[in-house]
């Protein structure tokens, strides 16, 4: 990638923006396009995996993550590595279990929803972000990690934060995770 | 740099996946079909610009060339995908309409998004004196904003039809450069030439907009000023 040239700060803002609103305009044409909600939600979901295949790769280069030694410290990167890297925030962290295979992200503000007020009329169930929960769960599998992501609580529908669940789903074997390269 | 990386991701993967989606006769996973013949691709559009690849007409007094692609035929044929391209949910449709639908939903959004950033832009850019200066505008502060990098020439008739040129367009980059590509290369230009028709519109200005690619990763941006 070419060095970019020296940005002003509101030009700044104008990239952050830009997949913002391209994603808004992604959720507003899969709306016209299924009529169901689950239709909708399933199909960022499949977007989502299919650019958290790649994104892991980009991630990975950008990085420089030890390898993990357990389910907690790959949340933790998640949490304060990639997301600060690619959304600029930071969500906290809570492990929902003693086994420590639950967690959940807690997003005080979700940047993808800045120019959303509300869901459509008609659109109750519609998960407006659910191209991140197929992203998480898409990098994850490409470093061999099988994962439940879902929205357990969602400011578009009335929650005071955005919280994404992630279950691993196979215990972590040592010998068998490799950090990909 | 990584915001604008979430962004390529989100639109290659769109444009795979909306591609396949208007294309598909139907739901479900099909597998990719062969090389199904020449799809004739159409670009009868009224209102809306359309995208053409690879030639533009000339435009007389600006003293273009068709750079290389004189008996490139004005068709995009389905073709297969070579394994291991990034583009691996591609499909492969002699679907004529689902082409046409593909190409103009993303331009689509593309205009949409302009508009919405046009509106973002600080106010001092919106008091332009002349038309050039909003090409100028676009091609300079416009495109470092969207792709962090300025437009590399931008050339004009003075009669309202100006050719913006990108010699490493950052949506094509990833691919090939050359030839290989050629005939995928206007899914990858559908999205900016609205983003470009957006922005314009949000200036105050009515256009029609066209992307013709010669050799990847140069492209070209035609923007046609409509007089109202």
């Amino acid at each position: 990638m070419s060095r970019p040239a020296h940005r002003r700060p509101e030009y700044h803002k104008i990239n952050k923006d830009l997949f913002v609103l391209t994603y808004g305009a992604l959720v507003a044409q899969l709306c016209k396009d299924y009529e169901k909600d689950e239709d909708v939600n399933k199909y960022l979901d499949k977007m989502g995996y299919g650019i958290g295949t790649r994104l892991v790769e980009d991630f990975l280069a950008r990085s420089c993550v030890r390898r993990c030694h357990s389910y907690s410290e790959i949340i933790d990167i998640i949490a304060q590595v990639a997301f600060k890297m690619y959304l600029g925030i930071t969500p906290s962290v809570t492990c929902n279990n003693s086994s420590r295979t639950e967690f959940s992200l807690i997003l005080d503000k979700n940047p993808l929803v800045e120019f959303v007020e509300e869901l459509p009329a008609g659109r109750s169930s519609l998960c407006y972000c659910n191209l991140l929960s197929g992203i998480i769960r898409g990098a994850l599998e490409m470093v061999h990690l099988a994962a439940d992501v879902t929205f357990l609580q969602d400011t578009l529908k009335g929650d005071r934060v955005t919280e994404i669940g992630i279950t691993f789903l196979k215990k972590l074997d040592e010998k068998k995770y490799r950090r990909k390269k | 740099m990584a915001d604008a990386a979430l962004f390529e991701f989100l639109h290659t993967e769109m444009v795979a996946e909306l591609w396949a989606h208007h294309s598909d006769p139907g739901p479900g996973g099909a597998a990719p079909a062969s090389h199904l013949g020449p799809a004739t691709f159409s670009l009868r559009r009224a209102a809306p610009p359309c995208i053409h690849c690879p030639g533009i007409s000339d435009v007389p007094s600006l003293g273009l060339q068709h750079s290389g692609s004189s008996g490139h035929p004005k068709e995009i044929r389905a073709s297969r995908l070579p394994s291991g391209h990034t583009i691996s949910t591609c499909r492969h449709v002699d679907r004529h309409q689902g082409q046409k639908m593909s190409l103009s939903v993303l331009e689509g959004m593309g205009f949409r998004v302009g508009q919405a950033l046009g509106e973002r832009l600080p106010q001092e850019t919106l008091a332009f004196r002349e038309e050039l200066d909003v090409l100028k505008f676009l091609c300079k502060d416009l495109w470092v904003a969207v792709f962090q990098k300025q437009m590399d020439s931008l050339r004009t008739n003075h009669q309202g039809t100006y050719v913006l040129q990108d010699n490493s367009f950052p949506l094509l980059i990833r691919m090939a450069a050359g030839l290989q590509y050629l005939e995928e290369a206007p899914k990858f230009l559908a999205f900016t030439c609205g983003l470009l028709r957006g922005a314009l519109s949000t200036l105050g200005i009515k256009s029609l907009v066209t992307a013709s690619v010669a050799s990847l990763p140069t492209c070209k941006f035609q923007v046609v000023i409509q007089k109202t």
